[in-house]
C-alpha cells in the first residue's frame, strides 16, 4: 500500500485540498474572515487546470449559494463556503435547495455575532444550522468537525450524504478549526464523475432531455396546497429516515464517569483537556461529542447519561445545543451550560471551574 | 513528552512563522503538533501570538490557559504571559525595549538579545531564528536536523539559498541565550 503522506495545514486549507481530491465539480464563494484561506488555496491550486473543477469568486454570498443551486440541480458536486454573516445571507438559497431537494454542500467557519459581530471564533450559529435556518419546515444535515483531519474527511462525507438524500449538507466549523494547523492525511484522489455517471446516478437532475423522457423539473414552488402538503410529508419522512440512519458521535471516558460533558467542534477539543484536568483532581468526568448536529444523537445521549449525576454542555455561545440535550434528557438529570461569547474562546480551566461551580458543587 | 508553548511579540517580528517552523520541525520528527494563531486585527501594530503544542501523544485543546514555555518578544507580551507560565516552566524574553523585566522566581527565566544580534548580523529577518535557536538550547524539543528539514519544507525554493544563513542564526541564538 502507498504510504500516506502526512502534511501540516490549516483547517481552511484542508477543505480546499480535500474538495479537489474528492472529485468536486465546482466552488462558488465570496471571501470573509476567518475562512478566506479556502478560496485563496483553491485559487493557488488552480484545479481547473487539473481536475477541471470550476472555482468562481461570486459577487456575493447570495450569488454563491444560488450558483450552487443551479450547478447541483444539474447533478454536479458543488459547494460554497462562508462565515456566519455570509451564511446568514445564504439562508434563502439553502431553504430553496431543501425544498427542491438539491444536494449541495455549505461550509460555515463560524465567527461571533449577531450582525457583523466579530471575526473571532464562535459556535453561535448552532440554531441557524440545525433548525433549518431559512423559511419552511426543513433540515440540513450538519457535520461538526473538531480537527483539521475531520475538515478534510467530512468534505467527501458531506457530498455522499447530500447526494444520498438529495438534501443540502453543511460542515459547521469555526475560526479555531479553520485557522489552526494540524497534521492531516488528505483523502485519496477520486475522479470527477463523467456526464454519463451523473445521468445514471442523478436521474432527477437537469442534464439535458433525451428523446421520449419526461422533463425533469426542479423547483421548491407548488401552488396546490394538497400537492404541497404531500411534498412536505415526503420531506419529513426523508428527515426521519436520516435521523434513524445517519447519527454520528464520539465518546471518551464515559464508562466510569459520574458527570458527562457534551460539546461539539472546537469546544469538544477544549473540553477534552478540561476533562483530563478534572480527572486529575478526582472528578469523574467523561465526554460526549456529537459529530452530526442534525440529526442530533438524542437517543445516544439519553442512553449514555443513564446512571450519571449531571451534564455540562460546553459551547462557544449563550446556550443553544443545551436545549437539544435537555430535550434528550427530559428532566431526568441536571443539565447545565457553560459558554463564552463575542469571540472569546473558553480555556480548559474555565471548563473545570464550571464543572465545579455549576454541577459538582461539593 | 508534551510542550505547550506561547510565542508572542509585535506583528512583523516573525512570531507566526517561528511557530510554523517549530510545528513543522515537530512534524519532521513524527510528533503530534498544533499551531493556533491569534488572528485578525491583532496582527497589525498590536501584539501577535501563536500557541504551538509539540507532543508525543494526541493533542486535545489547541487553546490553553497555562504554558510550559513562553517566548515573549516585547513588553506587552511579557506582561501578559509571564503570569501564565506553569510553575517550573520556562520564560524566554528579548531584552530589547524591556523596561520591566520578569520577576517570577518559580520559573526558569532566560534572556536572549536577539534583536541586537540580528542587527549585528545585518539581517533583521533572521531575528526569529536566533530566538528559535535560543529555545532549542534550553529545551531541545526538536533536533537541529528536523529544524533544517522544516525550513526546506516550508520555504519556497527561491529562498532555499538563505537556509544556511538561517541555520547560522540558530547557532548564534544557542550561544547568546543566558539564564537570568
Amino acid at each position: 500500500m502507498e504510504k500516506q503522506e502526512v502534511t501540516l495545514m490549516k483547517g481552511n486549507e484542508a477543505i480546499a485540498y480535500a474538495a479537489i481530491r474528492c472529485g468536486v465539480d465546482g466552488f462558488f464563494g465570496y471571501p470573509i474572515t476567518p475562512q478566506t484561506e479556502i478560496i485563496e488555496t483553491l485559487a493557488q491550486l488552480k484545479p481547473w487546470e487539473t481536475t477541471g473543477m470550476v472555482v468562481v469568486q461570486a459577487e456575493s454570498e447570495v450569488a454563491s449559494v444560488n450558483m450552487v443551486y443551479g450547478a447541483a440541480g444539474a447533478g454536479k458536486r458543488v459547494f460554497t463556503t462562508s462565515s456566519s454573516p455570509g451564511v446568514a445571507l445564504m439562508q434563502e438559497g439553502i431553504s430553496y435547495m431543501a425544498g427542491a431537494e438539491i444536494p449541495g454542500v455549505i461550509v460555515n467557519v463560524q465567527r461571533g455575532g449577531p450582525g457583523l459581530g466579530t471575526i473571532q471564533p464562535s459556535q453561535s450559529d448552532y440554531f441557524q444550522a440545525t433548525r433549518g435556518g431559512g423559511n419552511g419546515d426543513y433540515n440540513v444535515i450538519v457535520l461538526a468537525p473538531s480537527s483539521v483531519q475531520e475538515m478534510a474527511d467530512f468534505m467527501d462525507l458531506a457530498f455522499t450524504l447530500a447526494f444520498k438524500y438529495r438534501n443540502p449538507a453543511m460542515i459547521l466549523s469555526d475560526g479555531v478549526i479553520g485557522q489552526m494547523m494540524e497534521k492531516v492525511v488528505l483523502p485519496p484522489y477520486k475522479p470527477r464523475r463523467t456526464e454519463e455517471e451523473v445521468k445514471r446516478e442523478c436521474p432527477w437532475a437537469t442534464t439535458g432531455r433525451s428523446a421520449g423522457r419526461q422533463p425533469n423539473i426542479i423547483t421548491s414552488l407548488e401552488l396546490k396546497s394538497e400537492v404541497m402538503e404531500q411534498r412536505n410529508l415526503a420531506l419529513q419522512s426523508k428527515y426521519r429516515q436520516i435521523e434513524e440512519a445517519e447519527v454520528r458521535f464520539d465518546t471518551q471516558q464515559l464508562d466510569d464517569a459520574e458527570y458527562m460533558i457534551v460539546a461539539f467542534g472546537s469546544a469538544a477539543r477544549i473540553a477534552e483537556k478540561g476533562m483530563t484536568s478534572a480527572r486529575k483532581r478526582g472528578m469523574k468526568v467523561g465526554l460526549f461529542r456529537p459529530i452530526t448536529l442534525w440529526p442530533f444523537p438524542k437517543k445516544q445521549i439519553a442512553e449514555l447519561a443513564q446512571g450519571k449525576k449531571g451534564i455540562l454542555v460546553v459551547e462557544i455561545n449563550a446556550g443553544q445545543m443545551v436545549q437539544d440535550v435537555r430535550l434528550a434528557i427530559n428532566g431526568r438529570l441536571p443539565v447545565e451550560h457553560f459558554g463564552r461569547l463575542g469571540g472569546i474562546v473558553p480555556d480548559p480551566e474555565e471548563i473545570v471551574a464550571a464543572l465545579e461551580t455549576k454541577l459538582i458543587k461539593e | 513528552m508534551k510542550q505547550e508553548i506561547i510565542i508572542a511579540g509585535f506583528g512583523g517580528q516573525g512570531v507566526l512563522s517561528m511557530g510554523k517552523i517549530l510545528a513543522y520541525s515537530g512534524l519532521m520528527e513524527d510528533k503530534e503538533v498544533t499551531w493556533m494563531p491569534a488572528y485578525g486585527p491583532e496582527q497589525r501594530g498590536g501584539t501577535a501570538n501563536v500557541t504551538v503544542i509539540v507532543s508525543d501523544e494526541r493533542i486535545s485543546s489547541p487553546i490553553l490557559s497555562k504554558y510550559d514555555i513562553a517566548i515573549v518578544l516585547n513588553q506587552p507580551s511579557l506582561d501578559k504571559f509571564e503570569p501564565k507560565v506553569k510553575p517550573g516552566g520556562i520564560l524566554i524574553y528579548d531584552g530589547y525595549g524591556i523596561m520591566n523585566p520578569p520577576t517570577r522566581t518559580d520559573i526558569a527565566v532566560y534572556r536572549i538579545d536577539a534583536m541586537d544580534k540580528a542587527a549585528e548580523m545585518k539581517n533583521a529577518k533572521v531575528f526569529n531564528m536566533i530566538v528559535l535557536g535560543g529555545l532549542l538550547q534550553v529545551c531541545p524539543l526538536v533536533t537541529p536536523q528536523a529544524l533544517e528539514k522544516a525550513l526546506y519544507k516550508t520555504l519556497p525554493e527561491r529562498h532555499h539559498p538563505l537556509i544556511p544563513l538561517n541555520m547560522e542564526a540558530v547557532d548564534e541564538g544557542r550561544k547568546i541565550i543566558q539564564k537570568q
